[in-house]
């Protein structure tokens, strides 16, 4: 194995070991940056001058003997909506291609107190909003097992990285399942924290009450170390939670027995791709083999409803989250042609107009028509009580059981220009949203591949217990391959139809 | 105006004279260089939060409680959402369907009656910032956001004002309250007192309510009370002529002393409330409402009352001197080491608050302390100094902050009781004024004056007036 496709605890022990030094470790994941991302694309902002200082200073500090947390020296990147001082934030959108914050996100400097060294800036949907990196302002990303496909997204970039080398981890946010699902399509393991667990302060809103920030792994043990680092209390996000953080590594036992599985029926549906539906039930008998008991479960509202209240909950925040962007203080401003001047209304309108792309709109304007006089009854308050509902619903299930088992997404990973109406894309989260809404912790891991295209697991529980996420996890991983494949990042679809045609000729 | 009876609430925002600001932790100053207290969190840079300034909720219990409001156990914050470059976030935290305070009353004392205003809500918000226009042609505007996210008490009476008089004198008793509890400045001038009034006019004895206009734009309770007055008249005079009021803004003029259309209703914004999920709702307890309770300090009327009572003041000195807290604080003080409360009263009501007015000069930074005053009042008592003396002592003391003791050696301003020093000038008086003295023996009383009069002269003021009266008196 390359250095690159190592992960962030065995790059530690490494570390420890001094057969490597931090130096090796941040130059080979640069070099195998430079060598693919012309075709993976992940990345927006490479700070590779920066990067190797940082790694330096790790290596000289740990030459004189300092003890230094595990993810000390480890290369990672962040989602390019996480704000970072001094390097710029796009949101992968025109409104911020020159923002650069004078802060930074109280997780990027957790991360750095850690001595974890900052790669660069990644991909991803415009202000988070969409499932395939496909509408970032500057390109889309290519899923590197399958580069003619999309990574997922929102947090496309960072998933893509991770599976391609490109970071030995990321971090991305997750509003609908911004997170697992990319995780899914790429792979790799993705988690989506218990709202209030890990601040939002300095992350770019997107939907203020589901934004949650998190991990994007090669395995669930780097998952741990990394919510080791980021979660916990933060002053500056009133909705973040005072509790005690545990280790969370400490909940890799492996053993799962006696485990109360929900496996949840209305996410077996007809909407879901019989090939991802087949390597998911392989992984439920997998969870029963381990000592699991698995049972059906069900979440009829949360299965039911979860998307429009979705689409009617995180427009209406959106709408008014973005409304900052007005070309006033900073970020992308209209400026007329020479001799013509605008009206302030005639520069928001520009601004706005040219500074966002078409989903981002769209977003916005369905978002201020469900907050509007006489919709906001019919649409926002009521998407507000069904939201209730949707939580009462998994209580009930919590009774029952310690997790919830469904596949991540209902489908593989999908051609890219593949889903052209937005509505198919907002059905590609219809497993991932209910968590959010709900606020609960999940997580989504590799449970096998489909001709080469990987299909994730996710795993829900109640507010709080990732413990429980990472033992059914980590026993689930332990005892499967599919987190140890690596991706071939290279154009199936493509040379498949190619290959295709020369038979038909 | 008596087929009409006006029906007049109030809107009052508040500026909380807080230590930072609403939501960040930059300074809550006022007249600070332009964008100098600004922090990341409330110019809206993105991915910023904000969080609650306790003190914020903590002031905003302590007006309610004065204003017998009933204290929410929950509250939230919710956005109104606008566009304007003085609002950063294109939204204002404020409080829409769950305020912090409701149900409250003020008691305010017109000539001769009492009317008890209701209080329907107080709620908690953020100022935004000040828009500069370019001057002329200008083609820019410039935006100082230092006033941006200072936290707002929004306080909204029910409809039970009738009189243009009644709605001022509730402001003024509401700005007294605001002092006393330290919460506010409530500088009209400054801009942390802003008030908007709503009215309509009834047919009087009636129960109906008839479409309300708003007026904007007042910049002191005089004008609140000019523009409700004129508003009136022009109401009257539609209703008289067979016309109705329609639903508007209208904007007073201070110069033509008119209300003008600003808006009207058609063009009302859309605010798209709803509740803001980066604030967390509050919930409160009645310890804590109790706890503020109980360290409310004594309001207005409740001093005013105890003034009479335990220094048999009138009511009149009573209310004047308890018209704000650094004033009845200053008179207590006082009256802590004198004996004769009625006789600081005078000194109090008539000299300070004449020198105060006249320097332009804040109580709170009056040279001339309650000690001050004490020893000077002591002094008089001794006969050390007469009470004309006392008057320029007063006055050097309020310039100078030196003590009355130090003003009457220097300026030699000590009372002459000597008697025989004043005798041997009353003797010569008389000796050179044979005629005046003829006519005090005639029945001429007014001579007595005379000489009083040509003693104080003579000794500048000094004579001790008493001595002066005996000695004259047993000469002639």
């Amino acid at each position: 194995m390359e250095i690159f496709d190592l992960t962030a605890h065995e790059l530690s022990d490494l570390l420890k070991k001094r057969e490597i030094t931090d130096i090796e470790i941040t130059s080979a994941v640069l070099k195998r940056i430079q060598q693919i991302d012309g075709d993976v694309r992940a990345y927006v902002t490479i700070t590779e001058e920066n990067a190797l200082n940082d790694a330096r200073n790790v290596h000289e500090r740990r030459n004189k003997g300092d003890a230094l947390p595990p993810l000390a020296g480890i290369p990672m990147a962040l989602k390019d909506n996480f704000c970072t001082k001094g390097v710029r934030t796009t949101c992968s959108s025109r409104m911020l291609e020159d923002f650069i914050p004078p802060y930074s996100a109280t997780v990027v400097d957790k991360l750095l107190e850690n001595s974890a060294v900052l790669l660069g800036k990644l991909n991803m949907d415009e202000f988070a909003m969409g499932s395939s990196t496909e509408s970032s302002y500057f390109f889309p990303t290519h899923n590197p097992w399958d580069l003619d496909r999309v990574p997922g997204g929102s947090s496309g970039g960072s998933a893509a990285a991770v599976a391609a080398g490109e970071a030995i981890f990321a971090l991305g946010s997750d509003t609908g399942g911004s997170i697992r699902q990319p995780a899914a399509f790429c792979g790799i393991v993705g988690m989506k924290p218990t709202y209030g667990l890990v601040s939002r302060n300095g992350v770019v809103a997107f939907a203020s009450s589901m934004d949650q920030v998190g991990p994007l792994t090669k395995d669930v043990r780097d998952c741990a170390l990394v919510l080791n680092a980021i979660a916990g209390h933060d002053p500056l996000d009133s909705t973040s939670v005072k509790r005690n953080v545990p280790d969370y590594t400490s909940f890799l036992t492996g053993e799962i027995k006696g485990k109360r599985i929900g496996v949840v029926r209305e996410m077996l549906d007809d909407g879901l791709d019989p090939r991802v539906a087949e390597v998911f039930k392989n992984a439920v008998n997998k969870l029963e083999e381990l000592g699991a008991v698995v049972d059906e479960c069900s979440l009829p509202i949360a299965a039911a409803k979860s998307v429009p209240v979705y689409h009617i909950i995180a427009p209406a925040e959106a709408s008014s989250n973005l409304a900052r962007f007005d070309g006033v203080r900073y970020g992308f401003r209209a400026v007329p042609e020479k001799g013509k001047k605008y009206s302030l209304e005639e520069m928001y309108m520009k601004t706005r107009g040219e500074g966002f792309g078409p989903e981002v709109k769209r977003r916005i304007m369905m978002g201020t028509y469900v907050l509007s006089s006489g919709c906001y009854e019919k649409y926002y308050l009521k998407a507000a009580k069904v939201r209730t509902l949707i939580k009462k619903d998994f209580e009930q299930a919590f009774e029952r059981f310690d997790v919830l088992i469904t596949p991540t997404t209902p489908d593989l990973p999908f051609l890219m220009g593949e889903k052209v109406n937005p509505l198919d894309g907002y059905n590609s989260d219809k497993y991932t949203v209910p968590v959010n809404l709900a606020g609960l912790p999940a997580i989504s891991i590799p449970c096998g591949f489909v001709e080469g295209l990987p299909v994730g697991m996710q795993i829900i529980a109640p507010a709080f217990r990732e413990d429980s996420l990472f033992q059914v996890a980590y026993a689930f991983e332990q005892n499967t391959p599919y987190h140890k494949e690596r991706p071939p990042i290279k154009r199936r679809a493509s040379e498949e139809k190619a290959k295709g045609s020369d038979i038909n000729d | 105006m008596t087929k009409y009876e006006a029906v007049i609430g109030l809107e009052v925002h508040v500026e909380l004279r807080t230590k930072t600001k609403a939501f960040c932790p930059c300074p809550n100053e006022f007249g600070s260089e332009p964008n100098s207290n600004v922090c990341p969190i409330c110019l809206a840079m993105p991915g910023t939060l904000p969080v609650l300034n306790k003190s914020l909720l903590e002031y905003g219990i302590k007006a309610g409680l004065a204003m017998n409001c009933q204290i929410a156990h929950y509250c939230k914050f919710d956005r109104k959402n606008y566009f304007y470059p003085d609002l950063p976030k294109a939204y204002q935290n404020s409080q829409y369907d769950f305020p912090l305070c409701r149900n409250g009353y003020l008691d305010v004392e017109v000539d001769g009656y009492v009317r008890r205003v209701g209080i329907n809500r107080i709620h908690m918000e953020e100022d935004a910032g000040k828009l500069l226009h370019g001057e002329g042609d200008a083609d820019y505007s410039l935006v100082d956001l230092n006033r941006g996210t200072v936290p707002l008490l929004e306080i909204v009476t029910e409809p039970d004002i009738r009189t243009p008089e009644e709605a001022r004198l509730f402001l003024e008793n509401l700005k007294q309250i605001l002092q006393y509890l330290d919460v506010s400045d409530c500088k009209m001038e400054e801009g942390s007192l802003r008030c908007d009034a709503n009215i309509s006019l009834r047919p009087a004895g009636s129960n109906v309510l008839n479409t309300k206009v708003e007026i904007k734009n007042m910049n002191s309770f005089k004008a609140v009370q000019h523009a409700l007055e004129s508003e009136i008249a022009r109401q009257t005079k539609l209703y008289e002529s067979g016309g109705k009021a329609v639903q508007e803004t209208r904007a007073w003029d201070e110069d033509t002393g008119k209300t003008s259309v600003m808006r009207a209703k058609e063009t009302a914004s859309d605010y798209r409330y709803f509740p803001d999920p980066d604030l967390v709702p509050v919930v409160l307890d009645d310890e804590m409402i109790n706890k503020i309770r109980e360290e409310l300090p004594e309001l207005p009327a409740a001093r005013k009352q105890r003034f009479i009572e335990e220094y048999s003041l009138p009511p009149y000195d009573a209310g004047v001197l308890t018209s704000s807290r650094a004033l009845a604080d200053y008179y207590e003080e006082c009256v802590k080491g004198y004996h004769d409360p009625k006789k600081v009263s005078n000194w109090v009501m008539v000299e300070l608050l004449r020198l105060l007015n006249t320097n332009n000069v804040d109580i709170k930074d009056s040279k001339l302390t309650p000690s001050h005053l004490v020893e000077m009042l002591k002094m008089m008592d001794e006969g050390t100094i007469s009470g004309k003396i006392a008057k320029t002592v007063f006055e050097e003391m309020f310039i100078s902050g030196k003590r009355a003791a130090q003003i009457v050696e220097e300026k030699g301003l000590l009372q002459i009781s000597d008697e025989d020093q004043l005798a041997a000038i009353i003797d010569e008086l008389i000796a050179a004024h044979p005629e005046v003295v003829e006519d005090y023996r005639k029945g001429k009383k007014k001579a007595l004056g005379f000489f009083v009069g040509q003693v104080m002269k003579q000794t500048r003021g000094k004579a001790n007036p008493q001595i002066v009266n005996k000695l004259l008196l047993a000469r002639l």
